[in-house]
């Protein structure tokens, strides 16, 4: 699999969340994708950026386009250093919600992307990582 | 800051959402709106989201708290022109805007409006008579 260089976004205000989806679209349409899986990956990014933002007290995403077995697609990788989630699970659940939100920003996510990772720890912070492919 | 114009039009409310909007500018509609209902005595709420090229969980709970606001205030919302990719990735996030109407375009969404409020209309003058 190769990977290009990938660009780190700041996301810091409610307008760096904006700026994520229009350049989630750019890549997105870069790479390939149809209109429905481009629909799909700004919208995981929207919540996974809003996340970032609500419950992590800011952070970074590193978006890369990316190539294995002749597909091209997106990964983005979020990441803070907020608290961090004490029950992976439970967060992943449809519905929970440790703050104001719906609860659907993790599972939702994991359903609109091809891949998903999460890792979390206590006082240090919590990375996500999707990947949509054309 | 920058806020969504809602236009007036007879009895109804218009809103079309052109921007992408950030979540601050998102919730200031809804405030915005929620004054006007209650300022001009509306009774039908058009939101035209056509332009939108995602709608996400705040989105798409501004637009339910929206339904269910002006609802208590007396008046009907119908959001209109939903993209079909958006409609899909909606569905797949979890929402389903179950409290929402919902018309295909704005042509259809006025006349949904008009149904809405005429029937409200007899009803109310049936108790009255």
């Amino acid at each position: 699999m190769t990977t290009a260089e990938g660009d780190v976004f700041a996301i810091r205000t409610s307008q760096d969340v904006v700026i994520v989806r229009q350049e989630v679209r750019a890549r997105a349409v870069k790479a390939g994708l149809g209109l429905v899986d481009q629909t799909k990956i700004i919208t995981a990014a929207s919540e996974l950026a809003r996340n970032t933002l609500d419950y992590g007290g800011g952070g970074t995403v590193v978006m890369e386009a990316i190539e294995a077995n002749g597909r091209r697609g997106v990964r983005l990788t979020f990441e803070d250093h907020g608290p961090g989630i004490a029950d992976i699970e439970l967060a992943m659940k449809d519905g929970y919600t440790s703050g104001q939100g719906l609860g659907l920003g993790l599972g939702g996510s994991r359903r609109l992307a091809n891949e998903f990772f999460i890792e979390s720890r206590i006082g240090e912070g919590t990375k996500v990582v999707i990947t949509r492919w054309k | 800051m920058e806020r969504i114009p809602i236009l007036a039009m007879g009895k109804a409310l218009l809103i079309t959402i052109q921007v992408d909007m950030h979540d601050r500018l998102a919730l200031a509609l809804e405030e915005d709106l929620t004054n006007r209902i209650a300022s001009t005595g509306a009774r039908g709420v058009l939101i035209d989201i056509s332009s939108l090229e995602i709608v996400d969980s705040f989105i798409g709970r501004m637009l339910d708290n929206i339904a269910a606001v002006s609802r208590v205030l007396d008046a009907e919302t119908v959001v209109v022109g939903m993209r079909p990719a958006v409609a899909i990735t909606l569905v797949e996030l979890g929402l389903s805007l179950t409290g929402v109407k919902t018309a295909l375009n704005v042509e259809r969404g006025m006349a949904l409006l008009r149904s809405q409020c005429a029937t409200r209309r007899g009803t109310h003058d049936h108790r009255r008579g």
